[in-house]
């Protein structure tokens, strides 16, 4: 077994805000293996987009805590200078599309320059050659090599994702980042560039972090899931798992609560909203809203590991002292 | 007429609305075919869901029902009385029979306004009493207690599902017959928005009222409509009960966004979804014949890409504008 491609160990990503210290990422670790998928699931303000900046160092300026250890294929980038992060990680070896980044595209540049531009820039390749491969990137992703001369706003929603998609691939990045990539886009566009990545990730082995709110769509990419909750990962396991029977109480209130079309049992709510991540409670961050909670949730939870590879922040699996 | 109760609530037929664009700088003139001929009757009582991808039609739709954006052609009575012939007064009177549910509640909540003063202004408006029992039992309806608390709220003090509680009471206080909730959960986490479907579902079915539920997921609508209205560039495809056409959809157009969703299932890494790659058409000059035909694995050349498909009944209850049932 090879060591895996990426190893996140105590991530932690805190800002300084009015109100206090906001821990928006709390002693995270995960690991994953080339050419697969992690599916970071989560919902809203539970620290999914910070755990995309903290792995690219797109920090803002009000971070009052930036450490842990992040290991890319041995190399700790966590020890690196801005600079030298900057010029062999961010682009080169990990790659990003943000959510809504189909917006963020420059609208008087034309789309051809705009895919070729990393691998000029990053990786000092000719202009030439540089249009060539971007021309292929397209075409990768379900644009034809056409609209190369285009400009973004003669471009559906859509389709400006998929261009998103294409700078992001092109330089050959070991590891891209998807934060909430379809949830913009239509549901025929979102099966389809679903689709596209599923055909990228078998064609290229990259491997992908894919940061979502959506349990469907997450579970069309994933072969691990990491669930978070309030800052913290709360259950790690195989994704085949995790969407039959997710093993932590906050995972089981969420499937219960995502509507199927084929499923006649009515979707069930949660009760209750997330800790705030200023001065969040000290015992398990779920308790409050967990069905099955008893006397030991006042203290913090042990990372139990079960069978099958499954790992739960959970006193239920955790042999209480 | 006939009596109360019998007739529909909500009657259209062929009914246009239609956006001029000017010539504007780089910027073309010509018209935007947003509704282009839908007919239906709603009766009180039912909910139905609209269902179809952004630029369909459905939210010109319940603007047109709310009568914020004016029909173009086309007939639409909403309890016995024609939009289009009504004065300031029966307007005013009118917007106190339906309800609007919006998709984002902290955009529809003025943020310097109490929950108390938020629910009190329709009443105002109207010149009915809004002492605190109104409101109390507007709070208490939708769950959000002890009300006492929450009527001294500001909306940025409320979570999203809060939120939106807050913004459905509003729409209910005026006691109206019809309530249009125009994808009221898809800014909502998933664990919320069950709950906010199920309080929808509950406040219709006991007061007997009309809801018109728009939304893009097919997924959500199994238990929260009795029919299923599926839009597509400006039209009808299909129309049907909820359980018979989620089990057996008949349009390819419902066949294509039933196939898009992705129940959490961890085979769906394994296979690829059928749907088409294409993008849905312009509305300024959607395509000639079936509006669905250049991205339709089953188009007939010569007949789908050159007649307006008519309204087949493939199924006793299920209504499908597509050439195949012919």
């Amino acid at each position: 077994m090879s060591a895996p491609l990426l190893a996140v160990e105590d991530l932690r990503l805190h800002y300084r805000t009015e109100a206090g210290v906001l821990r928006a990422l709390d002693g995270v670790s995960f690991e994953l293996n080339r050419g697969e998928a992690v599916v970071l699931l989560g919902e809203s303000g539970c620290g999914k987009t910070s755990m995309a900046r903290a792995l690219l160092r797109l920090l803002p300026r009000n971070v009052a805590d930036y450490s842990g250890r992040v290991r890319l294929g041995g190399t700790d980038i966590m020890a690196l200078s801005d600079e030298a992060f900057r010029r062999d990680i961010r682009w080169s070896r990990i790659s990003i599309v943000m959510q809504a980044a189909m917006n963020s595209l420059n609208p008087v540049i034309r789309v051809g320059e705009q895919v070729a531009e990393p691998l000029m820039i990053h990786a000092g390749k000719p202009r030439a050659e540089a249009m060539d491969r971007a021309s292929r990137a397209l075409t990768r992703v379900g644009v034809s090599a056409d609209f190369m001369d285009r400009y973004p706003f003669e471009l559906s929603g859509g389709m400006r994702q998929r261009v998103v998609l294409a700078m992001a691939l092109i330089t050959e990045p070991e590891l891209v980042i998807l934060d909430e990539p379809t949830s913009a886009l239509d549901l025929l566009t979102q099966a389809s560039i679903m689709n596209v990545l599923k055909r990228i990730k078998r064609e290229t082995g990259t491997s992908f972090v894919l940061i979502t709110h959506d349990v469907g769509t997450s579970s069309e990419l994933a072969d691990h899931v990491a669930l978070m909750y309030a800052g913290q990962i709360v259950e790690r396991s195989p994704a085949r798992f995790f969407f039959r029977s997710p093993a932590h109480p906050y995972g089981q209130a969420l499937m219960a609560s995502v509507p199927r079309l084929h499923d006649r049992t009515e979707p069930r709510h949660l009760e209750g909203t997330p800790p705030p991540l200023i001065d969040p409670p000290e015992g398990c961050r779920f308790a409050p809203r967990c069905a099955q909670r008893f006397a030991p949730c006042d203290r913090p939870p042990p990372e139990a590991r079960l069978e099958d590879g499954r790992r739960s922040l959970c006193w239920l699996h955790g042999a209480a002292p | 007429m006939t009596a109360p109760g019998t007739a529909p609530l909500v009657h259209t037929a062929e009914l246009r609305t239609w956006f001029t664009l000017r010539k504007w700088g780089f910027l073309r003139a010509g018209t935007v075919h947003a509704l282009d001929g839908v007919s239906f009757d709603l009766a009180r009582g039912e909910a139905v869901a609209i269902v179809g991808e952004s630029g369909c039609g459905k939210s010109t739709l319940a603007r047109t029902l709310l009568g914020l954006d004016r029909p173009t052609s086309g007939e639409v009575a909403i309890a016995g009385t024609p939009l289009g012939t009504m004065d300031k007064d029966a307007m005013r009177r009118l917007r106190a029979t339906v309800g609007y549910v919006q998709q984002d509640p902290y955009a529809a909540l003025p943020p310097f306004m109490s929950v108390a003063t938020i629910l009190a202004e329709p009443l105002r408006i109207h010149g009915l009493s809004h002492g605190r029992d109104r409101l109390t039992a507007a709070l208490e309806e939708v769950g959000l207690t002890p009300a006492a608390e929450f009527l001294e709220k500001f909306p940025h003090m409320l979570s999203g599902g809060q939120q939106q509680r807050v913004v459905i009471a509003r729409a209910l206080i005026l006691e109206p017959a019809l309530i249009i909730a125009d994808e009221p959960v898809s800014m909502l986490d998933a664990s919320v928005s069950a709950g906010i479907l199920r309080l929808l579902r509950r406040i219709q079915q006991s007061r007997s009222l009309t809801l018109v539920f728009i939304t893009h997921n097919l997924a959500t609508v199994r238990h929260f409509a009795d029919r299923i209205f599926v839009m597509y560039a400006g039209r009808f495809v299909e129309t049907g009960p909820t359980e018979a056409l989620l089990d057996a959809p008949q349009h390819p157009y419902t066949q294509a966004l039933l196939a898009a969703i992705a129940d959490p299932d961890p085979d769906n890494a394994d296979h690829d979804r059928a749907v088409p790659d294409s993008e849905p058409p312009s509305l300024i000059n959607p395509p000639p014949g079936c509006r669905f035909h250049p991205r339709c694995p089953h188009a007939m050349p010569g007949l789908c890409d050159r007649d307006d498909p008519p309204a087949f009944q493939p199924r006793p209850s299920q209504t499908s504008w597509c050439w195949l049932h012919r």
